[in-house]
């Protein structure tokens, strides 16, 4: 029975673990936990009400909750860009962190599937895709295909994580022929996702804002920057609050990789922007639409250019060395990735994409006070569970937490990358 | 509870899980017994909601039909009242208004441009000067961007061409909107609310029978009357029959007169959706 004492052990060290933290640890908490509760109460609203409350109508029928999942599924995607290096060059100093992109993966996940959840009009039938009970019209839809590939990519990278993480725990290393193929599968999995969700807008014919081929490298190019922004704000918290030691050059790396992907996202914006303006079609009112407002239509316009001026920000601070090595200006271009990605692969590519509708009807969206509250309800429930999970995966790869069969560490612990 | 019965309950819930779980789910893939209940148990909720008696038909396609509609551009005048005749046939939701027929006035010089048109035109008389109407539903495609779309085949094209959905099956995701080129699909946003006096009795359960929140709707072709030979509402409503309707596989038919005789075109033709909705100019 050791399994068994050893995995009640892992749980109640786990349980122990997430209960004793500082005080900024459960401001934090209560922060995350306040927003949860209001996202709650106004979920609990819009299922008794109707999505009449959000600001969503027939002409704009995809809003704010759907523009929060397409950006999370690049954020998801995202670790794919540390994994490549890490496992496929083998290089070591971003080997050690590649733990933490895969859990912040699993986390943008959940947050994608809520958002799916809390968009549907009938989230008591949400069994209806999943067979044998329901059935999931495949291959036709590309949302069933979307359905199937974020769950395999939770799945492998559930596996990964809790494989590698349990182990180190025992004090035994991971066993390579579970984790390496695992690892080399989400790298396709990852451009996987994130080519489905493009492809999930790509394929509607209806709506030529979409239907332009560029949109699944352009969606890959734009999470390969956000994805990573995120995670350079956390490992420089990490290795803040925690005794965990991230090496400068591992960041500065990852920020050069995101001026690169940078690149890509603006060379693929600008590609789509001259076919759209020099062609001149009648295709080109929904750019216009984003860019510049059609009449007293201007709702939008402040935030495309501010992602504009974010993204261009970003780049210029991520191409310059010496402004990856100096912190103030990393954490500005990070952030400034974060929101210019965001914007952009939010509301810029929903609401265009609706505006003005099929038939011409130019019905301005805004997301109401629910959608608000309920999104960042969803956005507090992925930051727990994050928070929660490095809580124990990090004095787990520092050798602090393991079990009482486990060996002593060896110094130069983590002995779980070697 | 004694071991027995639990072991006994257990295994009963299980079969009953395993049997739900294989059995078909989307109401027409069911056996007519099953269908029959259902039906049986949706008439005994409406009579009790509304407080009359609610038929329910499951009236299936008639071998041989392919339904097609045509309306005469030149000919209508944007009165409207095939939208309010459908609404009270279909029993659309009052509050909130959904209309599955929408009209769209436009200007002569700038010819069938919906970027230009107006559906919210509001004169005192119609027809206006230098416009004409052009009315846009369901234009139930042979090639249905919609049904491709749908995650969990709540909508599907039924053998007589009728474009259908499951309000039972359908989960609200709204993708189905997403990929309609001609804002055809309606989506109930609240609880739709019919005054009881208001409601039609005479319904089909993939058509005009009263929807639930949260589930997407569409025209239907009147299914509940089409099936049994009869017009559907706008085309009986309109006051200067600029509506047709037919069966296109009968070479006598109307619908295969107006086709083969005038001017007749589709919307968004460049999109492939092969429109079983023809407009035409009779004059």
């Amino acid at each position: 029975m050791t399994v068994v004492r050893q995995f009640a052990q892992f749980v109640k060290g786990s349980l122990r673990l997430v209960w004793h933290g500082n005080a900024a640890y459960w401001t934090w908490l209560a922060f995350l936990g306040v927003l949860i509760a209001s996202g709650g109460l106004a979920y609990a609203r819009q299922v008794s009400e109707g999505l009449g409350v959000t600001a969503m109508r027939d002409q704009v029928s995809w809003g704010f909750y759907i523009g929060n999942f397409t950006f999370l599924v690049g954020v998801a995607a995202a670790a794919v860009v540390l994994v490549i290096p890490a496992y496929v060059y083998d290089w070591k100093p971003i080997r050690e962190i590649v733990i933490y992109g895969e859990l912040l993966a699993l986390s943008a996940i959940t947050m994608c599937l809520l958002f799916v959840l809390v968009d549907i009009g009938r989230p008591d039938r949400f069994w209806h895709l999943l067979p044998p009970v329901g059935r999931l019209n495949f291959p036709q839809s590309i949302l069933a295909w979307d359905v199937i590939v974020l769950n395999i990519y939770f799945a492998i990278n559930f596996i990964v994580v809790t494989h590698i993480l349990y182990r180190a725990f025992n004090g035994r290393h991971y066993n390579t022929r579970v984790v390496v193929p695992l690892v080399l599968l989400s790298i396709p999995m990852a451009v996987g996702i994130h080519t489905v969700t493009a492809f999930l807008f790509n394929g509607l014919a209806a709506r030529p804002y979409w239907n332009a081929s560029i949109l699944a490298p352009q969606f890959l190019a734009s999470a390969f920057c956000s994805g990573p922004a995120i995670l350079l704000i956390v490992l420089q918290l990490l290795r803040r609050f925690t005794r965990f030691e991230i090496q400068d050059e591992a960041i500065s790396k990852i920020a050069e990789l995101m001026a690169y992907a940078m690149f890509l996202n603006l060379f693929l914006h600008g590609a789509e922007a001259f076919k759209e303006f020099y062609s001149n079609t009648e295709h080109a009112v929904y750019v216009r639409y984003w860019f510049f407002g059609l009449g007293t239509h201007t709702t939008l316009v402040p935030y495309a250019w501010t992602a504009v001026g974010l993204n261009v920000l970003a780049f210029g601070l991520f191409i310059v060395p010496a402004a990856r090595r100096n912190w103030v200006l990393l954490n500005i271009g990070c952030l400034a990735t974060y929101a210019g990605c965001y914007i952009d692969k939010g509301m810029g590519l929903i609401i265009p994409g609706l505006t003005p509708d099929t038939l011409g009807e130019i019905y301005e969206y805004a997301p109401s006070i629910v959608e608000l509250r309920v999104a960042a309800g969803v956005f507090a429930i992925g930051f727990l569970i994050f928070t929660l999970m490095l809580k124990v995966a990090v004095p787990i790869t520092l050798g602090e937490f393991h079990g009482d069969d486990a060996p002593e560490p060896a110094p130069g612990w983590p002995v779980a990358w070697h | 509870m004694t071991r027995r019965q639990f072991t006994t309950s257990a295994a009963a819930a299980a079969a009953g899980f395993v049997l739900t779980a294989c059995g078909p789910k989307r109401l027409h893939e069911m056996s007519k017994d099953r269908l029959k209940g259902l039906i049986a148990e949706m008439e005994r909720k409406y009579a009790e909601q509304y407080g009359t008696a609610v038929h329910v038909a499951d009236t299936a396609a008639m071998p041989g039909v392919e339904f097609a509609y045509a309306l005469d551009i030149s000919r209508c005048i944007g009165c409207r009242r095939c939208v309010y005749a459908c609404v009270d046939e279909n029993n659309q939701s009052r509050d909130p208004q959904v209309h599955w027929i929408r009209v769209f006035s436009m200007e002569k010089e700038k010819g069938v441009d919906f970027a230009e048109a107006n559906p919210y035109y509001q004169p005192k008389e119609v027809p206006e000067e230098g416009h004409f109407y052009v009315p846009v539903a369901c234009q139930q495609c042979r090639q249905a961007p919609c049904t491709k779309v749908c995650p969990t085949g709540a909508t599907w094209t039924d053998p007589d061409g009728i474009v259908v959905i499951d309000y039972d099956w359908c989960i609200g995701c709204r993708y189905c909107m997403a990929a309609c080129p001609y804002g055809a699909r309606h989506f109930n946003w609240r609880q739709p609310t019919i005054p009881k006096d208001q409601l039609n009795v005479n319904t089909h359960y993939l058509g005009n029978r009263p929807r639930p929140k949260g589930v997407v709707e569409k025209c239907t072709f009147c299914i509940q009357r089409t099936r049994k030979g009869r017009y559907p509402a706008c085309v009986e409503v309109c006051p200067v029959g600029a509506r047709k309707f037919g069966n296109l596989l009968d070479p006598e038919s109307e619908i295969r007169y107006i086709i083969e005789h005038k001017r007749v075109m589709v919307l968004k033709e460049e999109l492939n959706t092969l429109p079983k909705f023809f407009y035409f100019y009779a004059t």
